[in-house]
This record gives C-alpha cells, sequence and structure tokens, in this order.
C-alpha cells in the first residue's frame, strides 16, 4: 500500500531532479539549487557542523560556484561522497560539480569521461611517522606497517614506491581518515601516508603533534581539483573560472573586506573586467555581469578561503607551499581575465 | 484391650527450616554455590563483572559534559583527575545529539518526525495490541501511509491526496467490473486504472489542486534526512511496503502455476542469497543505470527501494512459514464453503497466517532496523555515518568510544524494547493456540 | 432403440481462457512470464542506453590488467602486478577463511552459551542473558568497529617489546606475540620439504599444493585405516571367544608412529616469531583485521545460535530428561547423549540460516580494512577502474554461488539426520 506513494514520491523527485542531459547551467538556474558532491567528512576540506551547515575548504568552492550562478551562496545542495559513489554520482547527473579532494589523473579524464576544470589544491603523497621511530626517509621503511586511506590513488601510488625501490612493506586499509589517525596513534602501524595536507591536518589535531614528523618524500603529485561532467563545456567554463576568479581575485589583491569599494569602478582594467564594470564576461558565460565578484564575496579570495579553513591560524595550519601564487614561488596562475 | 494408640492427635509445632535453606542465604547456596563447579563458575563471573564494571563504570561516570572540542575536554580532564586516559568526554553527545537524531532536517521542523513517530505508534495499535484497541483504529491505519510521508516530506498536501484517490480509482473500477463483468476482470480493471491514474493523470491533479487550493507543508528534501531518524524511517518503510509485496511472493512460491512459482523462488532466493551492501552498491552505483535515461532520483529513494526489495524476500520466507502453520483443515473448510481463491485467502487463510507471523515480521524488521547502519558505507549520514562526519569536525577529530556508545545504546534500547514485545506477542500466541 | 448421441462438441471460445480453470491457469502464467521478460527487456535496454550515453559498454577486458594494489592477507602468491582477477580470487579465499572461521567459533560459542542460559547457576544464566541481548539488539558493523578498536587501543604496540626493560612481553615460552597488529603464532616448516605442486599454470587462478601436506593427509589416513582394522579384528574376537584383547597402545602406535617417522624425514620444526626492525617477523601472522571481523561475526552469530539452541533445549520434552535421570545419567551426560541429539534436529534448519548471515556480514570487512571479495573486487579494483556494474554484478554472483553451496551442503546434512518418520 505504501508503495504507491513512494514511487509518487520518487517520480515528483524525479520531475524535481530533471534531466541531467545537457545544459547544467540552466538546469542548475531552474532548480535554483547547485548540487555539489562532497566528501563524507575530511579536516579541513568538508564537514558538517553542529547546525548541519558545511564547512570547508572544498565546500568554500560549491559556495562561490553557487554565488557565481545563482547569486546566493547558500543555495547549494551538498551531497557526501564516498570514494566509490562519487564518479557516478557525477556521471549520472546527481550532483552538478565534484569538489571532493579528487586527484586529477589521464584515466579519470579520459577514461571515466569526466572533466577537471582546474587544481584548486596542490598536493602530493607523504608519509608521517613517530619521531620516537628514528625514520628520517621513506627509504627506510623495510618491513614497516602502513595504514593506507583506500579509496584514493593512494594504494596505488604506495605500491609503484615501494616496488621501484624493492622494500616489502605491509599494507593497512582503512576506510576513513579518523580510522586510520587511531589506528596510527595506537601504534597499529608504523607509518601512515596519505596526502601531505591531510597529513599536516591530521597531525595538528594529535594531543602532542611534536612527537610525530612528516617524511621528506613526496612520492606523487596530487593535484586535487573540481570536476564536471564531460561534453558539458558551458557549465565546466563556469566551474573553471569561477576558481580562477578566486585565483585572481588573491593575485590582484581583491578581497571580500575591500571589494565593494573595488567593484565601482578602479584604475586597474583587469579587475574592472573581473569584478564586471568593464566587458561583457558575464554574459559571455551566461551569467551576470558582476558573478566574479558574487562569488569572491560568498567566502574571498582564494587566499582568504585558505587561511579561513585550512591555513596557518587554523588548527590545521598549512603552510601556502606549492598553494602560493606564482608570484610568490607557488603553482597558482590563473589565465588573465579578457 | 488397652489404648496403644501411637498416633499423634495435635500438630507438632512448625520448624523454621535450617538457616541455610531459605532466605538470601538459602537463595544463595542454591543458585550459587549449589556444587563445586558452579561455584567456580560464580567467582569467575563475579571476577568478570567486576573487571568489566571497574573499567567502565569510573569512564562513564568521571566524564566531561561541557565542552566545545575534544582539547577543551582533554584540558578539563587533566585539571580535574590529571590524566585524560579513563574518563569520558560525553561533551560530543551534548554538542551533536540532536543532529545525531535528525541528521539535517531543519530544526524548527523537528516536531514532525516526532509526531509520524507518534502516529506510527498509534496506527500500530490496532495491529499490536488488537485485543484492546477498538478495531475502528483500522482506518487510521489506513491513512497513515499516506500522511507520514506528507510529514516527513512536506510539500503540497494534494501529493498524498492524489496517490491515495488511485486507490479509491482502483476500488471503483473493480467494484463496478466485478459486478458487471467477473472478478477476475474487475481485479485487472483496478490495477490498470490505479496505474493509469499514478502515471499519467495524477500530476496534473496534483499541479492544478495545487495552484487552485495551495495548502502544504514547508518541503524537506529527503537529502537532510540523517541520523537516527533515518534509520527508523528506512526501516519502517522497507517494512511496511514490503508487507504487500511479502505476501504477494509468498503466495506466489506456494502456487501450484510452475512459471510463477519458479519467478517468485527465483528473486527470493537471489536476494536472500547476496548480502545486503551489494544491493545497496546497486542502489547508489547501478539504479540509475536500469531506468530510463534521465531519469534520477535521490540516494536515499533509491536507497529505499532496494531495502524494500531485500525486505520482501525475507518477508515471504516468514509469512511462508506462517502459512504452512495453519492446519489443513483451514484451507478445506475455505473450499468447502464455496469461496474461490481469493475470497479464501481474504477472509480466512491470511488473517490467520499473518496473526501467527507478527513475531517473525517484528524480528524482520529488527535485522532490517540494525542493517540500515550499512548505508553509511555508500556515504548516507545515518547515525555511523555522522559519527565519521562529526570526527572529521576540526573540533571533535579523535574522539571514538563516546559516539559509539551512544550510537549503541540507541539501537539496544529500540531493539531490545521490539524484542521484548515480539516475545510477548509469541507467549500470547502459544496459549491462543495450545 | 435409443441412440446415443455424441455430447455436443465444446467450441473453443476466447473466453474460457479467463473462466474456464483448465486454461486460466496457464493464461496466468503466462501473463506472468510475458510480464516478467518485459520488465527484463525494459531494463537491459535502458542499461544499454545508458551506458552507450557513458562510454562504458560491458566489458570484462579490465580483469586481465595488473591490479597494482597490494594485499596484505594472502593465502596465495600475489602481487601489485597480478591482474584483477588474481586480486578477487585472494579476497575470495578471505571471504572463504572468515567465513569458515566464523562459523566453527560461532557454533562452539553459540552452543555453549545456549547451555549456559539454562544453568541452575543463577549468576552465569544471567550473564549469559545480558551477552545474547547485548549483541542481539545492536548492529553487528558497530560490533565490528567496536571489535577492531578493542583490539587497537588494548593490544600493546610491537613497539613495547624492545628495549631492555620491555612493557609487553611475549607468551607461552616466548613463542607466541600478541600484539595491536595481530597475533603472531609459530608456524610450521619442513627444512627437507617435498616441494609443491602447481595447478593451472601461470593463469589467475594458479595454486599450488604442498607436497607435504599431501604426505601427512596420506599417512593419517592409512593410520585411520589400519585403527579400524585392528578394532574391527578385536570386535570379531569379542564375538568368538567372549573377551576384548587389549588394543589401546597398538592403536596409539599406529596412530603416532608413521607420523613422528614421517615429521621427522620431512625434517619438520616450528618457525617462531622474532621482533625484527619494525614488526614481528617469522611465525604466522593472524592479522587484528582478521581476529576483529572473526571476533565480532563469530561472537554476534552465536548469540543467535544461542537462542536457537535453547529454544530446541527447551522443545525437548522434558520426560527424556526425566528418563535419563532414572537410567542414572548425571546432568552433563543427559545434556550430552540425549537432549541435544534430539535437539539437533530442531536446531539445525535455523542454523543454516544462520551461517548464510554470518557469511554475508563477512562483507562488512572493508569498516575493518580486511581484503576479502568485496575488498578486492567490490572495492579497490571498483574504485581503480571504474567498472560499476561488472565489479558488482560479478560481486552478487559471487556471494549468491557461496550461499547456495552452503544451504545445499546443510540441507543435505539435514536430510541426513532428520527422523525418518513412518
Amino acid at each position: 500500500m505504501k508503495k504507491s506513494v513512494i514511487l509518487g514520491a520518487a517520480t515528483i523527485a524525479g520531475l524535481a531532479a530533471g534531466a541531467a542531459v545537457a545544459g547544467t547551467v540552466d538546469d542548475v538556474k531552474a532548480r535554483g539549487k547547485l548540487n555539489c558532491g562532497v566528501t563524507t567528512g575530511l579536516v579541513g576540506f568538508a564537514a558538517p557542523d553542529a547546525n548541519g551547515e558545511w564547512q570547508g575548504f572544498d565546500v568554500s568552492l560549491c559556495r562561490a560556484v553557487a554565488a557565481a550562478v545563482l547569486g546566493d551562496a547558500s543555495a547549494v545542495e551538498f551531497v557526501p561522497t564516498t570514494g566509490k559513489t562519487r564518479f557516478t554520482a557525477l556521471a549520472s547527473g546527481e550532483i552538478d560539480m565534484l569538489a571532493r579532494n579528487t586527484t586529477w589523473t589521464f584515466s579519470r579524464d579520459v577514461d571515466l569521461k569526466f572533466e577537471f576544470t582546474g587544481v584548486n589544491y596542490y598536493d602530493g603523497q607523504g608519509f608521517m611517522v613517530p619521531k620516537a621511530l628514528g625514520v628520517s626517509s621513506a627509504k627506510e621503511l623495510d618491513g614497516a606497517t602502513v595504514c593506507i586511506q583506500t579509496g584514493t590513488t593512494t594504494e596505488l601510488n604506495l605500491a609503484d614506491f615501494f616496488r621501484s625501490n624493492n622494500i616489502s612493506y605491509e599494507p593497512v586499509p582503512i576506510e576513513t581518515n579518523a580510522e586510520a589517525q587511531q589506528q596510527y596513534l595506537a601504534g597499529a602501524c608504523d607509518v601512515y601516508t596519505t596526502d601531505a595536507s591531510g597529513l599536516a591536518a591530521t597531525r595538528a589535531t594529535f594531543e602532542n603533534p611534536g612527537d610525530h614528523i612528516l617524511l621528506p618524500e613526496i612520492i606523487s603529485k596530487e593535484p586535487l581539483g573540481p570536476l564536471v561532467r564531460h561534453g558539458d563545456h558551458e557549465w565546466g567554463d563556469v566551474v573553471r573560472w569561477t576558481l580562477n576568479a578566486l585565483v585572481s581575485a588573491e593575485e590582484l589583491g581583491v578581497t571580500s573586506a575591500n571589494i565593494d569599494e573595488l567593484a565601482a569602478g578602479t584604475d586597474n582594467p583587469e579587475i574592472n573586467r573581473l569584478l564586471g564594470t568593464e566587458g561583457t564576461l558575464g554574459e559571455m558565460l551566461g551569467l551576470d555581469a558582476d558573478w566574479a565578484a558574487k562569488a569572491i564575496k560568498a567566502g574571498g579570495n582564494y587566499g582568504e578561503v585558505f587561511a579561513k579553513n585550512i591555513g596557518e591560524e587554523t588548527p590545521i595550519g598549512l603552510a601556502r607551499g606549492l598553494n602560493a601564487q606564482w608570484t610568490e614561488g607557488g603553482l597558482l596562475y590563473s589565465p588573465p581575465f579578457r | 484391650m488397652s489404648d496403644v494408640s501411637f498416633v499423634r492427635t495435635e500438630m507438632l509445632p512448625e520448624q523454621a527450616p535450617p538457616a541455610s535453606e531459605v532466605g538470601a542465604l538459602g537463595w544463595v547456596k542454591h543458585n550459587l554455590f549449589s556444587s563445586w563447579f558452579n561455584t567456580i563458575l560464580t567467582v569467575v563471573s563475579l571476577y568478570a563483572i567486576y573487571y568489566v564494571l571497574s573499567g567502565v563504570l569510573p569512564w562513564i561516570f568521571q566524564s566531561v559534559w561541557n565542552a566545545d572540542s575534544l582539547n577543551e575536554c582533554r584540558e578539563i580532564m587533566m585539571a580535574t583527575w590529571g590524566s585524560t586516559h579513563g574518563h569520558a568526554c560525553w561533551a560530543v553527545i551534548n554538542d551533536r545529539w540532536l543532529q545525531l537524531l535528525f541528521g539535517f532536517y531543519p530544526s524548527h521542523l523537528y516536531w514532525r518526525p516526532i509526531l509520524a513517530l507518534v502516529l506510527l505508534l498509534v496506527a500500530l495499535a490496532p495491529v499490536l495490541y488488537s485485543d484492546r484497541v477498538p478495531t475502528k483504529m483500522l482506518i487510521f491505519s489506513a491513512i497513515y501511509p499516506f500522511l507520514m510521508p506528507f510529514l516527513m516530506w512536506g510539500g503540497t498536501i494534494w501529493g498524498p491526496i492524489s496517490a491515495a484517490l488511485g486507490f479509491v480509482a482502483g476500488w471503483f473500477v473493480y467494484s463496478v467490473l466485478s459486478k458487471q463483468v467477473s472478478e477476475l476482470v474487475g481485479m485487472i480493471g483496478a490495477v490498470v486504472a490505479a496505474v493509469i491514474w499514478w502515471l499519467v493523470l495524477s500530476s496534473y491533479f496534483t499541479g492544478a489542486m495545487s495552484s487552485v487550493l495551495p495548502i502544504g507543508i514547508e518541503a524537506v528534501e529527503s537529502r537532510q534526512f540523517g541520523g537516527f531518524m533515518l534509520a527508523i524511517l528506512l526501516g519502517v518503510v522497507a517494512i511496511g511496503v514490503s508487507l504487500p509485496i511479502g505476501i504477494v511472493l509468498a503466495l506466489g512460491r506456494q502456487s501450484d502455476l510452475l512459471i510463477v512459482k519458479y519467478l517468485c523462488v527465483g528473486f527470493i532466493e537471489f536476494i536472500r542469497g547476496v548480502p545486503l551492501i551489494t544491493l545497496l552498491f546497486v542502489a547508489s552505483l547501478l539504479l540509475n543505470l536500469f531506468l530510463p535515461p534521465g531519469t534520477n532520483f535521490d540516494i536515499i529513494l533509491r536507497v529505499m527501494i532496494m531495502m524494500t526489495l531485500f525486505s520482501a524476500a525475507y518477508m515471504a520466507e516468514v509469512i511462508r512459514g506462517g502459512l504452512a502453520a495453519l492446519p489443513r483443515g483451514q484451507y478445506e473448510g475455505a473450499d468447502s464453503l464455496g469461496l474461490n481463491y481469493w475470497q479464501a485467502q481474504r477472509l480466512i487463510i491470511m488473517p490467520q497466517a499473518l496473526k501467527i507471523s507478527i513475531p517473525g515480521i517484528v524480528s524482520t524488521f529488527i535485522g532490517i532496523f540494525k542493517d540500515t547502519t550499512l548505508v553509511s558505507i555508500i556515504g548516507l549520514f545515518d547515525v555511523i555515518g555522522l559519527a565519521s562526519a562529526i570526527r572529521a569536525d576540526t573540533a571533535w577529530n579523535g574522539i571514538y568510544w563516546e559516539l559509539f556508545a551512544f550510537i549503541a545504546l540507541l539501537f539496544f534500547i529500540v531493539c531490545f524494547s521490539m524484542s521484548r514485545y515480539s516475545m510477548y506477542l509469541e507467549r500470547k500466541l502459544q496459549t491462543g493456540h495450545r | 432403440m435409443t441412440t446415443l448421441t455424441d455430447p455436443p462438441k465444446e467450441q473453443f471460445r476466447l473466453s474460457m481462457l479467463l473462466y474456464d480453470t483448465r486454461y486460466r491457469s496457464a493464461t496466468i502464467q503466462v501473463i506472468a512470464m510475458i510480464g516478467f521478460m518485459l520488465l527484463a527487456a525494459w531494463i537491459i535496454s535502458n542499461t544499454i542506453q545508458n551506458l552507450e550515453a557513458l562510454g562504458k559498454p560491458v566489458e570484462f577486458g579490465f580483469f586481465a590488467e595488473p591490479a597494482s594494489y597490494d594485499i596484505n592477507q594472502r593465502l596465495l602468491e600475489y602481487d601489485s602486478r597480478d591482474s584483477h582477477l588474481r586480486a578477487a580470487f585472494i579476497g575470495l579465499l578471505n571471504t572463504l577463511v572468515v567465513a569458515v572461521l566464523g562459523c566453527i567459533t560461532a557454533t562452539i560459542v553459540g552452543v555453549l552459551v545456549g547451555v549456559l542460559r539454562l544453568s541452575n547457576n543463577w549468576l552465569v544464566a544471567r550473564i549469559m542473558t545480558v551477552y545474547v541481548e547485548m549483541f542481539r539488539n545492536v548492529p553487528v558493523l558497530l560490533w565490528i568497529v567496536l571489535a577492531m578498536a578493542i583490539l587497537i587501543e588494548s593490544l600493546p604496540a610491537p613497539r613495547a617489546f624492545r628495549g631492555e626493560n620491555p612493557e609487553a612481553t611475549m607468551n607461552l615460552f616466548d613463542s607466541v606475540a600478541v600484539t595491536n597488529r595481530g597475533i603472531y603464532v609459530p608456524e610450521f616448516l619442513f627444512s627437507r620439504s617435498l616441494g609443491d605442486i602447481h595447478i593451472f599454470g601461470t593463469s589467475s587462478l594458479r595454486f599450488d599444493i604442498s607436497l607435504d601436506l599431501i604426505a601427512i593427509l596420506i599417512v593419517l589416513g592409512g593410520s585411520i585405516f589400519a585403527m579400524r582394522k585392528v578394532s574391527a579384528w578385536a570386535q570379531a574376537k569379542q564375538e568368538a571367544s567372549g573377551d576384548r584383547p587389549t588394543i589401546w597402545h597398538i592403536q596409539l602406535g599406529i596412530l603416532f608412529v608413521p607420523m613422528i617417522v614421517l615429521l621427522t624425514i620431512l625434517g619438520f620444526h616450528l618457525g617462531f616469531p622474532e621482533l625484527k626492525g619494525f614488526n614481528f617477523t617469522g611465525g604466522t601472522h593472524l592479522r587484528n583485521s582478521l581476529i576483529a571481523l572473526w571476533l565480532a561475526l563469530s561472537l554476534y552469530t552465536a548469540a543467535f545460535i544461542a537462542e536457537i539452541v535453547r529454544a530446541g533445549i527447551l522443545a525437548i520434552s522434558k520426560g527424556q530428561t526425566e528418563a535419563a535421570s532414572a537410567l542414572g545419567l548425571r546432568p552433563g551426560r543427559t545434556m550430552r547423549l540425549v537432549i541435544l541429539p534430539q535437539a539437533l534436529r530442531v536446531i539445525i534448519p535455523p542454523m543454516i540460516s544462520n551461517y548464510l548471515n554470518l557469511t554475508k556480514n563477512s562483507s562488512l570487512a572493508i569498516a575493518v580494512g580486511y581484503m576479502d571479495i568485496t575488498g578486492t573486487l567490490g572495492g579497490i579494483t571498483m574504485n581503480q577502474t571504474g567498472r560499476e556494474l561488472e565489479c558488482v554484478l560479478l560481486l552478487m554472483l559471487v556471494y549468491l554461488s557461496i550461499s547456495l553451496s552452503i544451504s545445499a551442503v546443510m540441507n543435505w546434512y539435514n536430510n541426513r539426520v532428520k527422523l525418518v518418520e513412518r
């Protein structure tokens, strides 16, 4: 008897979700909400707080895109995804974009038919060991027990690294960062390996962070970025340039504090083009002229987002490192707004 | 003859039994130290109890209730007891218990799931306590399946009404056709009419009515469901919907129609042969592939569908057990009254078989309810999923036992009371049969 | 004279398909079949269309590609260059290991608890009730996670064994090391081993059979056969002459002497675990993911089995117990010789479904990182290749065949012990 109701609800939900064939921009506008895939919880990058509000670095990108497209940074439905479900959720149209520490690899881009629209965090796989172990290089880890987080590229990198250095190890695959942390602290594994940002974030929450060191080896490149479905170029452009707008804004000194002032018009033509007081960039994207200004207002420019969620002032305390602007020796390099 | 009667004419005063045989002492002697083996068992058990309690009790009671983060908790522990080990930080529960119970359901609407739960108990009362609650309450039980989605999801009231109208349409067609043509044609017509109503007409009806008379409450997306509420919702929907499916499958499995029988057997054995987690993988990864291109409905509904199919197979087996337990005479009696198959099922067989099956249905429900925790593996925020998410919050990173103890307690309370009810029912049914 | 006329020839009318009971069942079945086939066709065509849109045709070629991940617990040799199919096979063996271990332990614990729940020691009966209720009413996933956490938190890390004054020491004359990475026990080694037979060459399903093991099994079989012969001879002699020759020392000799000779020839010795570098080396490593899963699954299932056993025992009429007491049997023997054999018949059918549940619940291994088939085929392989349809279908097929085999075997056993009623 209840079956029909569920079917009824299903049809209603189906109608509401709409077809996800093409024109994601129009879908999102029609729906008035952005469906953004995030992790089920990763310290500093995405986690719900006590009020159920999502917070974090990846979350801020979702909010910026929502602000750019819909003018409302809170018009986001966050869809938690696991390592397994994230690609299916994106491919099936359940989410419009995935902002979930996903590494940009060839096969994901080409074979799985997704489009990475940039890199919002340059990461690499590292190792953390207790200081007491007296290890100073990953090559000394012969015979060690290594905790790995599964569902990522981590286990593949690790297998390759140990194989190419011809040393043996005992992998302990673990589903979530929280479990891995517990095992590592109890000494059930000698080494914990995951992305260096994750290691630093994890270490920061230890009772005695000073007792643990990160080994110098970074064994992989992990460019983490947002991705969208292959073939929907308009939508890909929106996400790509929203990210670029955040990066450019930092480079140009546009912050959430001074943006209102700058949006009135400045002497710098690039700022004017970015904030929509000059040129028709917004129109070309199919958005309002001040789309980038709204995106920046949502959570600040890239530097502000970084500082607020994972920067040195936060308990996580990540240094900018590779994620500094190119002018400061990092890799962040936004194509010009012109 | 002299009187040599040695028969005592008055009673001897009653002697108190030896002190070691009565009262607390006697009880202890009989129940704990009746033999050397029992004595050893008792001593070992006492030690085990002491060992467990001495570890757990201080942890539970020497604890911190008010803090904003794990670090603050640890500072308080250091200040109070001088060590961070052996003390619970219940502050995390204090901070997040509403979230653990309701997920991301809007906090000003908490009354809706609570009301839905209370009404569920009211709707179940005539079934569960059939001897104390008037049968007329069954009308409410029939309304409840439409009321519950309205309360949980909100939105316009015309959606559930239109879903209910499908049944009305079906019943109307049936009653007309079965009188004029035949019962079988009536039944087919009813199904066709209901399906046409739901698939074609109901969306127009809903649209038209809600534009004319927009009655409704704030809509809540199923994505916001979570926590313990999600476990209850998934369990109730799966069991509620699978009951009719299970009845059909059980009847199909017992029928003489070979093809129908083997289709049912195949379905039941397939579902019972694979773990629930693979069915949840199907829900999260494959179900969209099986539906027409472009259909897309959210993960909670997909999980509900797969959980329903899963519990339907188990339900079919429970009901088959109930059918098998009915004495053969009941079937023969129905035949001799000249009832046809469906009449016999509806009037004679099912009311009895279902009554016998209630304990089995309750234990299936407990099983399904516990199994809902698996949805955390596919990324839904049920209690366990939320526990992981809470541990990913910077404030509570590193917390462990407190969350799981709380979750275990929640499940224990609900499952234990249900299993007690089921035992009570079993006893009641047993006396009725002997 | 009257002439017999043929009864009017019945004309077949279309409505008879519905009203004539002879045809109606056929009609319903045909409709059901057509409906089922339509549904299947609809699903398949949808799937094909969807997969085409995604550009992912169904193909199983990826199984031959290198898996490129490592698996910690491998019963057969495997490294990261082996194929995905090999990885799935290793995972399948791990599933079977935990399922078999779990079923055995659950049965033992379950029967014990079920009997103890009926004990006349009030305290023991109560504790067992608490155990049963605690395990039955909390989800198994939670128990698995908790078992893992308890192992990790309560046992010493290998580094605690190091140094002059170690915090932890090995047990049983330095032969067993209990750490929070698992338990290291001595392994059996043969210094003059006969080698292995390689089966299936270099394919993904290749495995080795140890000739040592075969030799041991042959000798054991031979000894048992000889022992039976001896006792048959003793039986014959007893029937012929009336007194039974003492044979227990002959029996023991037949059992042990050939085995000891064989083991000496093979150079049998134990390999003890030893702390080297980061970990214990040598010995057999029972990883704590295996132990946690095994423990949680068997304790959880044992709670259900205990209830079944208790119900089975209570189902035996009190007269049986009284008759056994009248014969002078003590309570323990009554239980073992009279009650349990009879209760077994009531117990076995629900037991089958508990074994099935345990096997299916072993798929929760991913919660503790035990690499069973859900962790390999349905986990890392699926993540890395993105072939969800193929992986999930294959996974279901594997579990379905395991379940069907278990129920087939158990049903066969059930039919054997069933009372043959007249």
